[in-house]
């Protein structure tokens, strides 16, 4: 199966999650897609380890290493992140992102 | 391939769906889709990371902080319509300019044999020789993480 395949996998995925992004106005989606996009990267990145292992490189594990981190930085990204919307949400009874427009006052 | 069409056609479930459960549900098949990505391409530590991370820690959290705000009852505001193709369009262009730009790149074919370098003890010495000082660092992101959310989410 050529790499070229999972390069356009992740292109898909990766335009679905922006396509997420500009459409929805939820934010809890809108977190979703980002989540997506970031999927979409790590998918391609282990491809290309695949690939890169397949030719015979020692140091093809680096990238699914990359990917762990990408990982863990999402995993705190998520936590941080609700907790921001959880408290939106408190003060406003409402997740829509317009209504962050109040932060420009 | 039977894993994509499932990954991209609840990919598309995420983005369309009214109900937002709905929408973590089909995140978290597209999340189990690509894990069997990742296995069929001999990272199965990293397959196994992935489910445990995202299906099993942060989906978990999505559906705790959208049952906490009882969001299915309420709809989704309407957005004027044309802002929406506008997001549509703008996403598909960017979908055509990446694969006109890739369409005619070469890439060799990905062997169906397997390799050992997704194997946890091959990661675990490239984790703990190579990036020792990442895997610190990530720790201290994890803990003032943490303590962030904690600060942010209490009540003052």
């Amino acid at each position: 199966m050529p790499v070229q395949y999972y390069i356009f996998l992740s292109i898909a995925l990766f335009c679905i999650g922006v396509m997420g992004v500009l459409m929805r106005r939820n934010a809890i989606i809108i977190f979703m897609c980002i989540e997506l996009m970031l999927n979409a990267v790590n998918l391609l990145m282990v491809s290309f380890s695949k690939m890169w292992a397949d030719a015979g490189r020692v140091d093809a594990g680096s990238a699914q290493l990359f990917v762990f981190f990408i990982m863990v930085v999402a995993a705190a990204e998520v936590a941080v992140g609700l907790a921001i919307i959880t408290m939106v949400y408190r003060n406003t009874h409402s997740v829509d992102i317009n209504i962050l427009n109040r932060l420009k006052n | 391939m039977v894993l994509s069409v499932v990954a991209l056609v609840s990919a598309l479930g995420v983005v369309l769906s009214k109900n937002p459960v709905t929408s973590v549900l089909c995140l978290i098949v597209t999340f189990f889709t690509i894990a069997g990505h990742y296995i069929m391409m001999n990272a199965q530590f990293l397959a196994v990371v992935h489910i445990i991370v995202y299906a099993g820690a942060i989906m978990v959290l999505f559906l705790y902080v959208l049952m906490l705000m009882n969001l299915n009852a309420e709809l989704e505001p309407q957005k004027r319509n044309w802002l929406k193709y506008a997001g549509a369009i703008s996403g598909g262009a960017l979908l055509v300019v990446l694969v006109a730009a890739l369409r005619d790149a070469s890439m060799p074919a990905l062997s169906t044999n397997a390799t050992d370098i997704g194997l946890i003890k091959n990661l675990g010495m490239i984790l703990f020789k190579q990036y020792v000082v990442p895997f610190e660092v990530s720790s201290i992101l994890f803990l003032s993480a943490m303590i962030g959310a904690v600060v942010i989410g209490k009540k003052e």
